[in-house]
């Protein structure tokens, strides 16, 4: 299935995290970081944090943050299983630490076909801002769709 | 604090303990995906694949580790990436990282660092770069 270019510009619902520091301990855990500046409070402040600092991929955790966070691709009528990661980029306006409540909005900014419709693309930008209104983070993915019956 | 950084230099490699079962249910927890067929064999098979296999996202967060290890996580100005190859559960994974440029941007010094991600057979699964303030 081509997905359908109509759908570049449209908005998808924000999403809300309070970083939570056990949130942020669990990632570290599943990502082996040892470093204490992560893990615990009064290394982080010696090293001159105000809390624990939000790992630089984690910010992709505040878009899972919906009851349904792949719901907008079954709007799109792909399923989940036909979906792989192509491509995540971050640029990095300040650093975020746990207790702050950051908010990411998205919207779909780019979707192409490619080898005859086997492959559609969809491309999200989203930025996570504070919510005081403070930039930290510009998020850019690109999904892939592996669609079972190409287009002839 | 000024870091020492060279065109040609490489970043101390970051070598994880291979990647278990327990690794992607911990990481979907994390990170909060928790798409099935990362955690889940029969999602994984409904899909088509064999196994399970690694959220792309653990190995850019290996990535992210590399590079703030290095520099200190507030240097990072960017850092993308493309997911090349998927990386099968039990896979031991070697993180790279080279300086490959440097150079003025919005006021600051910056090096480019080219990003790697390979399997033990060498199958490259990631490649990318990142930009890092160095002074």
């Amino acid at each position: 299935m081509a997905i359908d270019p109509s759908v570049i510009g449209k908005e998808l619902p924000p999403a809300e995290l309070l970083v939570e520091r056990g949130r942020l301990r669990l990632f570290c855990r599943a990502i082996g970081e040892t470093d204490p500046v992560y893990l615990d409070v009064a290394t982080a402040r010696r090293a001159g944090h105000p809390d624990l600092p939000v790992p630089p991929t984690f910010f992709t955790a505040v878009g899972h943050e919906r009851p349904d966070p792949f719901d907008w691709l079954a709007e799109l009528g792909v399923g989940l299983a036909e979906v792989l990661h192509g491509e995540q980029e971050f640029t990095y306006h300040a650093m975020a630490y746990a207790g702050d409540r950051l908010v990411m909005r998205s919207r779909i900014s780019d979707a192409y076909s490619k080898k005859g419709g086997a492959l559609d693309f969809i491309v999200r930008d989203s930025t996570v801002v504070r919510l005081d209104g403070r930039a930290i983070a510009d998020l850019r993915d690109t999904i892939v769709v592996r669609n079972p019956e190409p287009a002839r | 604090m000024s870091l020492d950084v060279r065109v040609g230099a490489e970043l101390p490699e970051l070598s994880p303990p291979p990647i278990s079962r327990a690794t992607l249910a911990l990481f979907a927890g994390g990170s909060g995906d928790h798409n099935p067929v990362h955690i889940d064999l029969d999602a994984a098979r409904a899909a088509g694949m064999a196994d399970v296999f690694a959220h792309g996202m653990l190995s850019m967060a290996y990535l992210g580790r590399l590079l703030a290890g290095w520099a200190g996580q507030q240097r990072i100005r960017s850092m993308r990436v493309r997911f090349a190859a998927i990386t099968p559960v039990h896979a031991a994974l070697r993180c790279t990282g080279q300086v490959v440029a440097i150079d003025d941007q919005a006021g600051e010094r910056r090096a480019r660092i080219e990003l790697r991600v390979s399997l033990p057979d060498g199958t490259t699964t990631i490649l990318g770069d990142a930009t890092v303030a160095i002074d």
